[in-house]
């Protein structure tokens, strides 16, 4: 029973609106794909992301497994062993003036970007050379001139700040992009909903990376939410989004390029979802109980790294001692930097009172 | 479908709210009014349509646009008059303004200004019946605009997340005090948004009182049977200023021209008189009924004393009396 | 009986009040399985069900709100804040809808929002807040902060059986580091009452959390240069205990304020300003302020220590006040 008006919408549509599609979905690049991905991208760069990746892993390794039991690292300790392809596959993609708001899982985002191991571990030890100089501490750093916003603890806070970097940026007609991480858990936040929602509006040139590791601390993906994907949540927003394997560096990066593009065109942001898992417990304190050893054996399988390190050989781009040279390399680069962060001095008690505001001598 | 009866209950309470809305802004012109009259002309099919699908021990929380349902609930006119004119005989004694009442006891929760705060505090209410196995829902509503806040997004996430009876309506009435929706959102269809969810999600026609009425007690079974939340988008027009000092000159006029030709009251009436459930004499009984009683109620009201001063003191903590 | 501490006490106070009372239960980011980020929850999945111990999404302004609504319906809501430095992320719900709704309309809203407070373990900026005045500033709640474990479990008790909203801080350095035996029996501790911690005749200073330790031991290196110090532990911050607090001014005719919460706008000035009020006549020298510096909480050990009061600065403040 209706009243008649022809005009209107049929009333009460009945059940929900649930069957439809509407996100892109891609377990992982397949063969051709990544062949055809491996050509584009070229040798030199496709190296230098098994570089980062393996920097990456040295770093946190030596951050959480030894400088952290040493009692050497001033509080917690928070890494992303085992998604190191998601920050590697997206900030690879950007140009110098681009702009990153990383989270707290994406190390490898502030090193492609030009922060370097030294001060990042005098960073986490408290010391002077810190990027904060001693103010605060671990991944909570930034660097403007190296166009890397920091990371604050409130989850999607930097979901609106990255909006307003895109905001100026479409003020300005600037051919920049930003490209904002944060976890699964952070979709639940409010900001996360208003800046998402404002980007779109806007149609502002940002790329949402959501490191999707199906937990946050101890809560599994479906007590944070009732739906699979937080892809799924893009349509809301009248926003692509795209599910990708987030531990195959090739389909992140080859989804970020695309979200890039996108982006450079004016046609708004995308969010992209990368499925992973956090090899770790929550922080190092955390011995992850809550999860059962067969999920990790199971997801040790699709190590992003000995993965990415199969295809590069298969493809002979690089070749195993190539390989063995790059990790020597790597873990030399790390000597090195501990002992220059620790020799770093710690600050000065006094200058924990400057900077608050503004000081003309900046 | 509703009985003859309850046709004519209905249109009781569309054109209560109505002529009611009708009186509150004649004394907001004559001064009487302290602050200012936001009305849901236009809109009364929905507050309506779903108030009447709640059943006793339900649970209600109305935003600005919904005086339809405090009435349908158990407020009298009077009460809204009082609160308007800021009286000591309003519900909240002249604390609180315009439709900031509540009352437990008739299941009402008071909404407070800030767009989207009910919708977590209902997810609340929704928790609780559901902790306690009760058989209630929760009822709320937010408008185009109340959809882009925190509140939105946490209390829906919530509620979904735990599977509690809430029932959210959103009223998308095109605009957002002079902001249209499209500047709200890039995608104007908010029932998408129930997929953004998992939850269930009907979109209605708010302004066919009959199809607001089925849609919700289609949601109200759907979340009283433990399926979790339901958003409802019912699509209407805001047919005033966002409030009476406001005359809307950025709205378009063929928009209003355009949407004056689906009012939710004529188009009712119309439908009644050509079912012929109801005549021309019902209608007018009802009509007088109403008259006089909003008639009364503004006397009423006009009759109550302003608070006193020192009124303002005490009651901000619990007292043991 | 083994001493019990400061965390255990709070977790022995939730688990007794929802023993005794069905209504009460607890929501929060990581409550249930793995029983809180400090432990406070551990057991009370187990022991009271899903229902009752409720992991929620990390979404602080829900949290809260559906605290605000099911205490509506009679429910006694307990919403933990992993760190309260998240607070910030709930301020409308909780000072818009809890904390007026019983002026506005009547309807009460007993509830506890409580979480680990405090600097002193090096946790930055975002995770040793004291977020204590932004909500001392707004009628209608409470605002507790024991600095013992009887306090702590005292506390936790009568703000849950409270009819209003409370706002319980837990200082987190204090979690692990004090114990005492505790009472077999159920007690509360009122909200609104101080306590003297050791009593003085020279002077007064008044504080309360972490830094009642720091008074304590300014005392008894005061005591050595012949200077007798009373220590008022606050215990509530909203209400404020003015009683104990003038009383104690016109027995010492001296008094100073430590708090760990930063200096301007801290609970320091209010409290000066009712001594001027109240008791100006029986102040034999200033009012003064032993406090955190003006700045976010900094990270790094040097810069926090310097940051935080310690017992040279209360030592300094007392000789000058002892001079007067
Ligand atoms: C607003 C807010 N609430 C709570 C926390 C405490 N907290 C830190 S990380 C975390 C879990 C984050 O999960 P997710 O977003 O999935 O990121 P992941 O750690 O899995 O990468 C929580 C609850 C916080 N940092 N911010
Ligand atoms: C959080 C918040 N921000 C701003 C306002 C001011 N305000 C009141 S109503 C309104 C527009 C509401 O639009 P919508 O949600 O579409 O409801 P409608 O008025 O159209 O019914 C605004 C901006 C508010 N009440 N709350
Ligand atoms: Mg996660």
């Amino acid at each position: 029973m209706r009243q008649h008006d022809k005009d209107l919408h049929p009333s009460a549509k009945v059940p929900s609106v649930r069957e439809e599609k509407l996100t892109e979905g891609r377990e992982s690049v397949g063969v051709a794909l990544q062949s055809a991905l491996v050509h584009s991208i070229g040798a030199e760069p496709l190296r230098r992301m098994l570089y980062y990746m393996m920097l990456t892993r040295e770093l946190e390794n030596r951050i959480e497994r030894k400088l952290y039991r040493q009692g050497k690292i001033v509080g917690g300790v928070y890494v992303g062993r085992g998604q190191e392809a998601i920050s590697v596959g997206s900030c690879t993609l950007t140009r110098p003036q681009d702009v990153v708001c990383p989270s707290h899982r994406d190390m490898a985002a502030f090193l492609i970007r030009g922060m370097t191991p030294p001060r990042i571990l005098a960073q986490y030890m408290g010391r002077r050379d810190g990027y904060t100089r001693g103010r605060d501490g671990n991944m909570h750093m930034g660097d403007l001139k190296l166009h890397v916003i920091s990371f604050v603890s409130m989850l999607a806070d930097n979901v609106p700040v990255a909006a307003g970097v895109g905001l100026a940026f479409k003020m300005r007609k600037e051919d920049r992009v930003v490209l904002c991480y944060f976890g699964d858990g952070a979709t639940s936040r409010g900001d996360w909903h208003e800046g998402l929602n404002f980007a779109s509006v806007e149609k502002l040139p940002v790329v949402y990376i959501c490191n999707n590791n199906q937990f946050a601390y101890s809560t599994p993906v479906q007590l944070q939410m009732a739906v699979e994907n937080v892809a799924d949540r893009a349509p809301a927003y009248g926003m692509l989004g795209e599910i990708v394997d987030g531990n195959d560096v090739l389909a992140v990066y080859d989804a970020t390029r695309r979200a890039i593009e996108r982006a450079r065109a004016g046609l708004g942001p995308t969010l992209l979802e990368c499925k992973t898992f956090r090899m770790t417990g929550h922080s190092a304190h955390d011995d992850a109980s809550y999860v059962s050893r067969e999920v990790f054996e199971e997801w040790e399988r699709k190590d992003p790294i000995s993965r990415y390190q199969r295809v590069l050989l298969q493809e002979e781009i690089i070749s195993q001692e190539k390989i063995d040279a790059m990790q020597r390399q790597v873990i030399e680069e790390i000597d090195q930097a501990v002992d220059w962060a620790e020799s770093s001095p710690y600050p000065e008690p006094e200058d924990c009172l400057r900077g608050v505001y503004y000081e003309d001598d900046e | 479908m509703p009985t003859k009866t309850q046709l004519h209950e209905l249109y009781y309470w569309m054109q209560l709210t109505r002529i009611l809305e009708e009186k509150l802004v004649a004394l907001y012109r004559t001064g009487k009014v302290v602050g200012g009259v936001y009305t849901g002309r236009g809109q009364e099919a929905i507050a309506i349509g779903t108030a009447y699908a709640l059943e006793k021990d339900d649970l209600l929380a109305p935003m600005i646009r919904n005086l339809g349902s405090l009435l349908v609930r158990g407020f009298c006119p009077e009460d809204a008059l009082a609160q308007y004119l800021a009286r000591a005989t309003s519900p909240t004694r002249g604390r609180d303004c315009n439709l900031h009442m509540g009352d437990l006891g008739k299941g009402v929760i008071a909404p407070i200004s800030m767009l989207g705060a009910l919708i977590p505090v209902m997810a609340g209410a929704a928790l609780a019946v559901k902790i306690q196995k009760k058989r209630s829902v929760a009822l709320t509503y937010i408008g185009d605009g109340g959809t882009s806040t925190t509140d939105f997004h946490e209390g829906l996430n919530f509620a979904a997340v735990r599977k509690v009876p809430l029932v959210l309506v959103i009223e998308n009435n095109g605009w957002a005090y002079s902001t249209p929706v499209a500047r709200q959102t890039a995608n104007p269809e908010f029932v998408i948004r129930a997929q953004a969810y998992g939850v269930a999600g009907f979109q209605v026609d708010g302004n066919d009182v009959l199809a607001v009425y089925e849609a919700a007690c289609k949601a109200m079974d759907h979340a009283r049977q433990g399926n979790g939340p339901v958003l409802i988008e019912a699509k209407t027009m805001r047919m005033r200023g966002h409030a009476e000092h406001d005359d809307a000159w950025y709205v378009p006029r063929d928009e209003i021209e355009h949407w004056k030709t689906r009012d939710p009251v004529d188009r009712f009436e119309r439908y009644l008189r050509e079912t012929g459930s109801m005549s021309e004499e019902e209608r007018n009984t009802i009509l007088r009924r109403i008259n006089g009683e909003v008639d009364r109620a503004a006397e009423l009201a006009e009759q109550g004393p302003l608070p006193s001063g020192e009124d303002a003191a005490g009651g901000v903590y619990h007292e043991t009396t | 009986m083994s001493p019990t501490t400061y965390l255990e006490a709070i977790r022995q106070g939730i688990w007794e009040e929802m023993e005794r009372d069905e209504r009460v239960f607890i929501l929060g980011e990581d409550v249930g399985i793995y029983g809180g980020a400090f432990k406070v929850t551990e057991g009370m999945l187990e022991r009271f069900g899903a229902h009752r111990v409720i992991d929620t999404p990390i979404s602080e302004s829900a949290i809260v709100g559906a605290a605000i609504g099911a205490a509506y319906m009679g429910l006694r809501p307990i919403a933990e804040m992993q760190f309260i430095d998240f607070i910030s992320c709930a301020f409308d719900q909780i000072t818009n809808f809890a904390a007026k709704s019983r002026y506005r309309w009547g309807a009460g809203v007993p509830m506890v929002i409580r979480g680990p407070s405090g600097g002193g373990v090096h946790g930055g900026p975002f995770h040793s807040q004291n977020p204590e005045m932004y909500f001392v500033h707004t009628p209608g709640l409470k605002v507790v902060a024991p600095s013992t474990a009887y306090d702590a479990k005292g506390l936790i008790k009568a703000a849950i059986r409270d009819e209003d909203p409370v706002i319980y801080l837990e200082h987190k350095f204090l979690y692990r580091r004090v114990k005492e035996e505790l009472p077999q029996d159920d007690y509360t501790v009122p909200i609104g009452k101080a306590v003297i911690r050791r009593p003085g005749r020279d002077l007064v200073v008044l504080t309360y959390g972490a830094m009642v330790y720091i008074a304590m031991e300014a005392a008894s290196e005061l005591v050595k240069e012949g200077i007798d110090l009373e220590v008022i532990d606050l215990r509530s911050l909203l209400p404020l205990d003015k009683e104990t607090i003038l009383e104690s001014v016109r027995r010492n005719n001296k008094v100073f304020v430590l708090h760990e919460d930063t200096r301007t706008g801290g609970i320091a000035g209010e409290i000066a300003a009712v001594i001027c009020e109240e008791a100006f006549e029986y102040l034999d020298g200033p009012v003064l302020r032993v406090t955190a510096l003006d700045t976010p909480v900094p990270y790094s050990p040097p810069l926090e220590e310097f940051f935080l009061p310690k017992v040279p600065d209360v030592l300094k403040t007392a000789r000058m006040l002892a001079s007067y």
